[in-house]
């Protein structure tokens, strides 16, 4: 099969300097039909630039985009009617219900009054909100808020959804039940560009993976390949009574062949392509003045992949202050 | 057609959650019968002064009426991203900022026959020329709302598009002819007279309303759907430029 007779959305050479700062830096990128697509990366790594460009909120400086074939460079508005663009911040009016934002939402992709009115009846059952649909969107919970933002991103069931950052900063609970729509809507057939900064949620929800930093993709790859990375590995985490100056260095040059990272909260972890054997480590730490509380054999997971790649600490993406809700 | 929808929806909510709100309604119609009640005792001429007053009036009305919402319309729902919707939706950027301007130009319109029902009671308007008042007002009403739209776009925060739009608004009562004729003012002033859209439109009204304007008909016509097509195109360029980065 012609894979790229299957991308439905194909980008190559895309920048966007603001000032002084390279937001998108050269990111290429194809995205097929039916795909879930995550891009992952800090805050401020470009990732709602990419969205703003691909969807004719801002102009690129330089590189193409095409959307089922259409030149998007060229002309913003010509594959608008195919997208569903759901923002980081809930933007809908805050003085209409939901039932009523759901429907003029309807309204601006053409579509007619007896199916826009069921598409919205529909939409508030299947995400939860009937009960709330007469109720003035102000007043929804910051959870109901991006529900509702989502459902207003589909209502006229675009093949193509953008989600930029669907669960930042709202509750566990509604942050699980809006990646399970996530997942249902791809399932259905919708492909869906998803940006995150959570590794845990790119992993579990995405087919395909581009770490994103600085405005540059360092990596693209199937979640399942880059999982492929982490076998064979060995990984180790011991819980400390104290932070120790300098541990990792020392432990590394001690230990040929392993990897160390402190961790906050005077955790240590080691890593290596080998079997570990803890006994010479916790005597190595002993002898530095730390009590070890506890040693622990680690699954590895994407994040260490993604420490790997992009040399960023996973810490330091989770430790992201959360965006509020702004809206009103 | 698909954008017909799109632009009747948005003009519909826009009526709804602005235009229609009681503060809105009551504004727009005690505002046009204060001037218009203050102007008649303040004249002191009697009733026979009406017409000569008309003008003003209406012109003030159909200003206020039509500029005092856009900051809202405009300017608010882009700094709280719901404008962001609008520019996403597959409609071009024209028929959008025809859909949200349409609201305030039928506002103005509204307000603008305020007084003249008012002042039909006190006085004959059987001598108003009708065929050239209802263009005019319309005109103005589209001049106005694009110079406030101008203005809106122009802007980032509610309060600047806000003291923007006075800066602008109460000069024009009287530098437009509405109360005194351009003539009277200093000749450093007269150049912006002629800048300002209401100017010719002012003079349709005193045309109107008692066959005395000074300019030729046609050419106010003209130099008023000149000034609405040229604010509407640079609206729309700075839309473009400011707010799709
Ligand atoms: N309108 C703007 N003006 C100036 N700089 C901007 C603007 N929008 C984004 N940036 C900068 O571009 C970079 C990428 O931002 P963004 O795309 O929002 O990142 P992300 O969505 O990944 O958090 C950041 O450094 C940000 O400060
Ligand atoms: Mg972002």
């Amino acid at each position: 099969m012609d894979v790229v007779a299957k991308s439905i959305i194909r980008v190559k050479g895309l920048s966007k300097k603001f000032e002084e700062v390279q937001a998108v830096d050269s990111v290429d990128f194809s995205i097929c039909e039916g795909e879930l697509f995550g891009f992952l990366g800090p805050n401020g790594a470009g990732k709602t630039t990419t969205i703003n460009m691909l969807t004719g909120l801002a102009r690129p400086d330089k590189g193409s985009i095409r959307i089922q074939g259409i030149d998007c460079s060229a002309n913003p508005k010509a594959a608008q009617h195919l997208m569903g663009i759901v923002p980081d911040e809930s933007n809908l009016y805050p003085e209409l219900t939901g039932y009523e934002n759901l429907a003029f939402c309807g309204a601006l992709y053409g579509m007619k009054r007896q199916s826009r009115e069921s598409r919205a009846r529909q939409l508030l059952e299947q995400f939860g909100l009937a009960d709330a649909a007469n109720r003035k969107f102000a007043r929804y919970s910051k959870g109901m808020k991006r529900k509702l933002t989502i459902a207003a991103g589909i209502v006229h069931s675009p093949p193509i959804l953008f989600l930029d950052e669907p669960t930042t900063g709202i509750d566990v609970a509604s942050a699980r039940q809006i990646r399970q729509l996530i997942y249902d809507l791809n399932a259905g057939g919708t492909t869906i560009f998803l940006t995150t900064h959570y590794i845990e949620e790119a992993e579990r929800l995405c087919r395909r993976i581009a770490f994103i930093v600085s405005g540059k993709i360092v990596r693209t790859d199937t979640t399942d390949n880059l999982m492929r990375l982490t076998e064979g590995r060995h990984i180790v985490q011991f819980a400390l009574s104290k932070d120790i100056e300098g541990l990792a260095s020392a432990m590394e040059k001690e230990f040929p062949g392993i990897k160390c990272r402190e961790l906050i909260g005077a955790t240590v972890r080691i890593e290596s392509g080998k079997p570990i054997f803890i006994g010479p480590f916790v005597k190595f730490m002993e002898d530095r003045g730390a009590e070890v509380s506890e040693a622990r054999k680690i699954r590895p997971s994407l994040e260490d992949v993604f420490v790997e790649i992009t040399g960023i600490e996973a810490h330091a993406m989770k430790g992201e202050k959360e965006k509020g809700d702004n809206s009103k | 057609m698909k954008s017909n929808t799109a632009f009747w929806s948005i003009l519909l909510k826009d009526t709804r959650s602005y235009y229609l709100k009681p503060p809105n309604i009551s504004w727009g119609i005690i505002f046009p019968l204060a001037w218009t009640g203050m102007f008649f005792m303040r004249s002191g001429q009697g009733l026979d002064s009406i017409p000569g007053l008309l003008p003003g009036v209406v012109a003030i009305s159909v200003l206020f009426g039509t500029t005092s919402l856009l900051s809202v319309t405009i300017t608010f729902e882009k700094k709280g991203r719901s404008f962001e919707r609008l520019l996403l939706a597959p409609i071009s950027l024209e028929l959008l900022m025809l859909a949200k301007t349409t609201g305030a130009i039928i506002f103005g319109i509204v307000n603008a026959f305020v007084p003249v029902i008012m002042a039909a009671f006190f006085t004959d308007l059987s001598g108003v020329n009708w065929i050239t008042l209802i263009p005019a007002i319309v005109l103005i009403a589209i001049s106005s709302t694009f110079l406030g739209l101008f203005v809106a776009v122009s802007v980032s925060e509610v309060f600047e598009a806000q003291t923007f739009s006075n800066f602008i608004r109460f000069p024009m009562l009287f530098l437009c002819g509405l109360f005194f004729p351009i003539e009277q003012l200093p000749v450093f002033l007269k150049p912006l007279s002629y800048i300002m859209p209401l100017t010719y439109g002012a003079d349709i009204l005193h045309f109107s309303f008692q066959r005395a304007g000074h300019m030729p008909l046609a050419f106010n016509f003209f130099m008023l759907i000149a000034f609405c097509t040229i604010l509407f195109q640079m609206s729309l360029r700075n839309i473009r430029r400011n707010w799709i980065l």
